[in-house]
């Protein structure tokens, strides 16, 4: 269903007016002068990006490990033991049992979100220990996980509980920001939806706005470790 | 909380302020920390490539948006509503303020919580809601702090930089906090605290730090996470933003983004960028079922097709402040507007006019440090100049005694008789105040220069007499000189 729009046209002849221009006129859109984005790291192999976003989650306060698809459950599970397993919860991801994750869910007895369930989802990431979710792109100059979330990849699952793991297959590894806009921008260029709620997560919340202390973990989760899977 | 902040004077305020050694002690090595870190993450982060190129982009991007400014809020506003959400333009403050009620109303709000947003500050809007009876929750550390000690921000970055962990500690102590003067306990106190209001309350409110125009999307540029649960639980969301907030295509997003982050914190990215895009249908049941947008013009419009219109060009980002020598003297609260430091400067007087801030301008030592620092290259000390020109041509009633002295002047200065008659008279006339050859204490206009120094004392003899005198000895001189050689 559309909304309303109130107030447009006298709010934009006045700024058009300014401009000298009539509403809505269609500009002609620049090429840019000046590009740097496209170049940072452009040259760099897989390999070299994987060590970079290593490298930088020891800045942002983010464990990190990896694996290959064989070793993943196993490392999966002590990755949940280290951090006191308790409850879990999951985005609803056909990458989890694709990954052959899905014993790993069962034996640790973890909700899966299932919005047809209503609220009572939220409720229980809110009482999680641990949430799971899968990355869809990963930025490899600031080890950012970029997660497109929707009705069933939650949101919730990456925010309330005090740890989120992510596993990141190697193959969602671009350089950085420039390339993910990229692929959202093509999309929409294509004709396709864009995620209502696009999430680009870079480590545990963190504040320092008491005396410029760094204080880890504040409103979303207090740790959080990243699974890198070099064949996926 | 209105734009203008407290109601001293300017000059008044910068008074206090240089007397408060924490504030100004905080202050600067906040501001040296985060000066530092930009300058590592920009010019020092060589995988960037050159960083002037990186300014040059934002400035050609943000320059291309003001300039087609009305084609892109359509698109913006065509497309956030082509998804469900209400789109609402308000020319004024209080236009914006009564949207947000309207829908506070309706949706028979009680709780409403709040990421930080400077724009809502400007529009005074938590005083407008809790009028109505709503409670209005900042979530933001920083602000709430703030709110909950009754007390003003001080720079558009880290509200709070001018208090200490013992009055934060002693603040929440209201909220029947028990704990150390720790940040990291003050902190898990909060989200102690905050945790069950986000997942129960009615509205979230946000600011805005770009939207898309393309495809009619909201980003937040945050740390904390709260401003995520803002965007989550509550059934319907406001976002309020300043019209000139904007990008065309996510493609240009990437670039402000970038230079947000790492000018005003030097992060690569802070911990969240947070892009919504409304989905008003959807089941999800950790979204907004309602979304609106509120754009707001409140003075900014002002500067469009004028000098100041690049003054729209800013991301918000505090490099300015980080690196103003007067702000460091003086701290935000001085400036009595909510956006303190050279933007503020340049800023305030566009959206509450030279009568209210007329005087900020000259908060300034045009030594050109703001201009350097800013990402997107806005002219800083250029339009501090101009404000002050468009000041004392009268477009901010300048003060009587200013313009009575200026017009003194151009009288004495167009008639060379009175002109020399004025020279010869100033020493004498200000004879009874000079000690020891200066002026250690000046009444009047002399007054706020002789508080700091001491002002020489005026030679006896005036240019034009002691140029009479010079020429006539240099011709004496060389006449001589030349007959030696001879």
């Amino acid at each position: 269903m559309r909304g309303t729009i109130e107030n447009r046209d006298s709010f934009l002849e006045k700024i058009a007016g300014k401009l000298n221009r009539t509403v809505g006129e269609v500009p002609e859109m620049p090429i840019w002068a000046h590009k740097p984005q496209e170049r940072v790291y452009e040259d760099y192999s897989e390999d070299q990006l994987t060590a970079m976003m290593k490298k930088a989650c020891e800045s942002i306060h983010t464990t990190v490990c990896e694996t290959n698809s064989d070793g993943l459950a196993e490392k999966l599970k002590q990755l949940i033991d280290k951090y006191g397993a308790g409850k879990i919860v999951a985005t609803k991801d056909e990458r989890f049992e694709a990954f052959g994750l899905s014993n790993v869910l069962e034996n640790y007895q973890a909700y899966t979100w299932n919005y047809k369930e209503g609220h009572q989802n939220i409720d229980k990431a809110a009482e999680a220990n641990i949430g799971l979710s899968i990355c869809d792109v990963m930025l490899a100059e600031s080890a950012t996980a970029g997660l497109f979330n929707d009705k069933d990849k939650a949101r919730s699952v990456s925010l309330l509980p005090e740890t989120s793991i992510v596993i990141v297959p190697k193959s969602s590894i671009v350089p950085r920001l420039t390339q993910a806009m990229n692929l959202i921008e093509n999309k929409v260029e294509n004709g396709e939806d864009v995620s209502s709620y696009i999430n680009f997560i870079s480590g545990p919340s963190n504040s320092a706005d008491i005396e410029m202390r760094l204080v880890v973990g504040v409103h979303g989760p207090i740790k959080v470790a990243y699974i890198i899977v070099s064949d996926l | 909380m209105p734009m203008k902040v407290g109601n001293r004077p300017f000059f008044e305020g910068v008074d206090k302020a240089i007397h408060d050694s924490f504030m100004v002690n905080a202050v600067s090595s906040a501001q040296d920390g985060l000066r530092g870190r930009k300058l590592s993450a920009t010019i020092g982060d060589k995988a960037l490539g050159d960083w002037e190129e990186w300014r040059s982009a934002g400035e050609e991007i943000r320059a291309h948006t003001l300039n087609n400014l009305d084609y892109y809020l359509k698109q913006l506003s065509d497309n956030f509503a082509a998804r469900g959400g209400h789109v609402f333009f308000a020319e004024t403050a209080e236009e914006a303020r009564d949207y947000v009620k309207k829908v506070c109303k309706e949706k028979n709000a009680k709780h409403v919580v709040k990421a930080k947003s400077m724009v809502t500050e400007e529009i005074s809007l938590n005083e407008a809601l809790e009028e109505e009876g709503c409670e209005v929750l900042e979530t933001d550390l920083a602000e709430f702090i703030l709110q909950v000690d009754h007390d003003q921000p001080s720079h558009i970055v880290v509200p709070s930089v001018h208090k200490n962990r013992q009055q934060i500690r002693d603040a929440f102590k209201k909220l029947g906090y028990e704990g150390s003067d720790d940040p990291k306990e003050l902190a898990g106190f909060a989200r102690k605290t905050l945790r069950s209001k986000f997942l129960n309350a009615d509205v979230g409110i946000t600011g805005c730090n770009f939207a898309v125009a393309d495809t009619g999307s909201i980003c937040l540029v945050t740390n904390e996470g709260n401003a995520n649960m803002v965007t989550s639980f509550p059934e319907t969301q406001i976002t309020v933003m300043g019209m000139e907030r904007l990008v065309p295509t996510w493609k240009e997003l990437d670039v402000v983004v970038s230079l947000l982050c790492r000018s005003s914190v030097g992060q690569r990215l802070t911990t969240y960028v947070t892009d919504i895009t409304p989905k008003a249908d959807q089941d999800a049941v950790d979204s907004p079922k309602d979304y609106h947008l509120v754009i707001v013009d409140a003075g900014r419009s002002n500067a469009l097709g004028t000098d100041f219109q690049s003054a729209l060009h800013c991301i918000r980002c505090a490099a300015c402040i980080n690196v103003c020598p007067v702000y460091r003297h003086i701290g935000g609260h001085a400036y009595g507007s909510i956006y303190p430091g050279p933007i503020g400067a340049v800023l305030s007087p566009i959206l509450g006019g030279y009568e209210e801030y007329g005087k900020l301008p000259y908060a300034s030592s045009l030594c050109a440090a703001c201009s350097e620092a800013c990402p997107v290259k806005i002219p800083l000390h250029k339009l501090l100049i101009r404000h002050r020109e468009k000041y004392v041509e009268g477009g901010g009633h300048p003060p009587v005694m200013e313009r009575a002295a200026m017009k003194g002047f151009s009288i004495g200065a167009s008639s060379p008789m009175i002109f020399r008659a004025g020279t010869k008279m100033a020493p004498i006339m200000l004879k009874p105040l000079v000690h020891d050859g200066s002026i250690p204490k000046g009444p009047g206009p002399m007054k706020p220069w002789t508080h700091g120094r001491d002002l020489p004392a005026p030679s006896k003899e005036n240019f034009r007499d002691w140029f009479k005198k010079h020429k006539q000895q240099s011709a004496t001189i060389q006449a001589k000189g030349t007959g030696e050689s001879l």
